[in-house]
């Protein structure tokens, strides 16, 4: 007998006589203390992820490259990686190549055996955009693809994070049944909801145990 | 003064090591300090109590129906999750399921693991199984990170180095790397980011647990805040999940509840910095994530537990720890001293199926019944009741059959005859009136040692009238009669 069987064996005759237990399911529960007047739910998104040690910045989709540039000078940072072939990859490409900004962005377009020393040690920041947020936990959400894989939201010691106001949720439950999660997922669903932290030592919290050190929000009020 | 317990130094038994660790000032600060701090965390990430009964009802109730078609959920699970790509493996025990990890990573020739913080990976001694075998499997949690490299075991599920202070972590890091020391919790965590970065660069294999499995979808759910759990379930080329079989939930939506459950009993927390959902292997057309994931399902004990349906409901567990930083005794003796991988309350009533009550025999009167790890579970496990049955399962006579493994063990032939007598006496009116007599009139007689009762209390002498003689005494003077 395998293990499988053997373990499904005594799991079954351990039921025998039962039947499944109904589903209680009280979708209320999970809802309505997290629902938020429509202009409260950046302030919540807001005041949580700032709580957590995240720069949260408000800005349009007409004035964020310029931003991304500065806070990128104000910390002597110059690699940042971005995917070139999404919007707002080729907003930013535009504005630094027209502005000839020090910034000096990279693509993560090959395999990451490929340049694995690379992206561990010399990318400064990484940009990537949400899939949207959520406001009851303070969380944003990412949906990694080819143009924006998973370790660029994890390796770079900044990570900054471009959020559409229109796209945020006021709880995980309403964006999973919005969205119809349950359909299928992709390979990796990633809630990020502040930098990499520990409080390991002591239970003092400090940042940037493993992952980004800093976590950058920009709000795109008008997207 | 001890500043480390290391595994191998403590006493063989319970009591010895309780002893011990009372003892020592260091650890009962450290602990005091951090279990307040956790306890006040917990409360304030619950501000409304009737929200917080309701969802703990909830949680319970989603567990109760995951575990009450278990055995279909788990073949649901590794059908979505091999149609997604990912290898499930199926292990009876601690010794199958090392064998199975250990033959993924010779398949890879791999010689490096790192591995995100996983409790079930401590109950199959993964670290010990796997250098005896000359592959290193290096622990990548901060906690465990310093556990490890000390040779200990973690003392708390969720914060396996809380017995340690910024000092002593200094020390071994000075001791161990050759770092300068330093007390600067900053400092110190940076060390640890330096190194690790460089092993999840190189490590040919990530080893992690599971938060949950959702069968609905095939994916597994894993919430940390450091970033070391994306790391050890992305960077390698080979990801291999490790869980016990009572992990898995129907519906996606299950969670919802679950993980806000986990992380507010646990840490305080609205959630963790990280909530990682993992459906698949990289994809031909990604750039990054591993190239194969496993899951290995192991049941060591579990469905031993599961087969009566009272101690079922240990399988409810979420694995938060509120447990134990409720638990006055854990508070004060600190994990090590329980002797096994779970420590607290939950340790106390999940332990006998894995390891046998005959080996934990001290663990269920561990225990003043207080209540609060039954008050505080998010997912409503009656623990003390579950502890008061184990109590009982461990007196049973071993000649019965045995519901509870290793149950029995501390069965006494003279201790269940003192306690029939005592049913006895206080079932019969005429003979307890006879007892009362007899233990009045010749109360000089009474032992002044009762056992261990008399190490610690005066011994107790029946005083000169008993009750009963008292009452109708001033009933008669106060001229009523009773009826």
């Amino acid at each position: 007998m395998s293990a499988r069987a053997n373990i499904l064996g005594k799991l079954r005759r351990s039921l025998e006589g039962t039947m499944p237990r109904p589903d209680e399911f009280n979708e209320r529960l999970v809802t309505e203390p997290w629902w938020y007047a429509p202009e409260d739910r950046i302030a919540r998104l807001r005041s949580l992820m700032e709580a957590v040690h995240t720069e949260v910045h408000p800005c349009s989709s007409g004035n964020w490259p310029a931003l991304v540039a500065d806070l990128l000078a104000r910390r002597n940072l110059t690699n940042l990686l971005c995917a070139p072939g999404t919007d707002h990859g080729r907003e930013l490409h535009q504005h630094v190549g027209a502005t000839e900004q020090r910034v000096n962005l990279l693509a993560y377009d090959q395999p990451v055996e490929a340049w694995k020393e690379e992206l561990f040690w010399n990318v400064d920041a990484s940009l990537t955009g949400t899939l949207g947020a959520i406001a009851a936990t303070g969380s944003l959400v990412l949906w990694p693809d080819r143009q924006e894989p998973r370790l660029m939201s994890l390796v770079p010691p900044v990570h900054i994070a471009l959020l559409n106001a229109s796209e945020i949720h006021d709880n995980l439950y309403d964006m999973m049944v919005a969205q119809n999660w349950a359909a299928g997922l992709p390979t990796n669903v990633l809630l990020v909801s502040g930098p990499s932290k520990t409080a390991d030592i002591e239970q003092v919290l400090a940042y940037g145990a493993h992952g980004p050190r800093e976590l950058i929000v920009l709000v795109l009020e008008d997207a | 003064m001890s500043q480390r317990i290391p595994a191998t130094e403590l006493s063989a038994n319970f009591r010895g090591r309780a002893g011990e660790a009372l003892a020592d000032g260091q650890l009962s600060s450290n602990f005091r300090t951090a279990m307040d701090s956790l306890m006040q965390k917990r409360a304030n990430a619950f501000p409304d109590a009737d929200e917080r009964e309701g969802l703990r009802e909830l949680g319970n109730r989603i567990k109760a129906r995951s575990l009450s078609k278990l055995p279909d959920l788990l073949e649901q699970l590794e059908q979505k999750l091999t149609e997604n790509g990912v290898k499930v493996h199926w292990a009876e025990t601690v010794e199958e399921a090392n064998t199975l990890v250990h033959n993924i990573i010779e398949a890879r020739k791999g010689r490096q693991v790192v591995k995100g913080k996983s409790m079930v990976s401590e109950e199959m001694e993964m670290n010990d199984y796997l250098a005896e075998r000359g592959i290193e499997c290096l622990e990548s949690d901060m906690g465990e990170y310093i556990v490890q490299l000390d040779g200990e075991k973690p003392s708390h599920i969720i914060m396996p180095a809380i017995h340690k202070n910024a000092r002593q972590v200094s020390k071994l890091f000075h001791d161990k790397l050759g770092e300068p020391e330093t007390e600067d919790v900053n400092q110190l965590i940076q060390v640890g980011r330096r190194t690790l970065r460089q092993k999840f660069m190189e490590a040919d294999v990530g080893v992690s647990g599971v938060n949950f499995a959702i069968a609905e979808t095939g994916t597994l759910l894993l919430v940390e805040n450091e970033g070391n759990g994306r790391m050890s379930t992305t960077v390698p080329p080979v990801h291999i999940a490790v869980t016990g079989i009572e992990k898995v939930v129907a519906n996606l939506r299950d969670v919802v509840p679950l993980v806000s459950l986990l992380t507010r009993s646990a840490l305080g927390q609205p959630i963790t910095t990280y909530v990682n959902l993992i459906s698949g292997p990289r994809q031909p057309d990604e750039l990054d994530g591993p190239e194969e994931v496993h899951l290995v399902l192991l049941d060591n004990g579990r469905s031993g537990a599961f087969a009566d349906a009272q101690m079922r409901q240990t399988l409810n567990c979420i694995r938060c720890g509120a447990c134990m930083n409720h638990c006055p005794v854990y508070t004060r003796v600190g994990g090590h001293t329980y002797g096994e991988v779970y420590p607290g309350p939950i340790g106390k009533i999940i332990t006998p199926h894995m390891a046998g009550l005959h080996n934990v025999p001290d663990h269920p009167s561990a225990s003043s019944l207080c209540g609060a790890c039954g008050d505080v579970c998010p997912v409503k496990i009656p623990i003390p009741e579950l502890l008061q049955r184990l109590r009982q399962e461990n007196v049973k006579n071993p000649e019965e059959p045995q519901l509870v493994k290793g149950g029995g063990a501390k069965f006494s032939r003279k201790e269940r005859w003192i306690w029939r007598s005592w049913q006895m006496l206080n079932t019969r009116p005429g003979l307890y009136r006879l007892f009362l007599w007899a233990a009045t009139r010749m109360r000089a007689l009474a032992p002044s040692n009762v056992g261990p009762w008399t190490e610690n209390h005066s011994a107790p002498v029946p005083a000169r009238r008993s009750l009963h003689d008292l009452a109708a005494a001033h009933l008669d003077s106060s001229g009523e009669t009773s009826s």
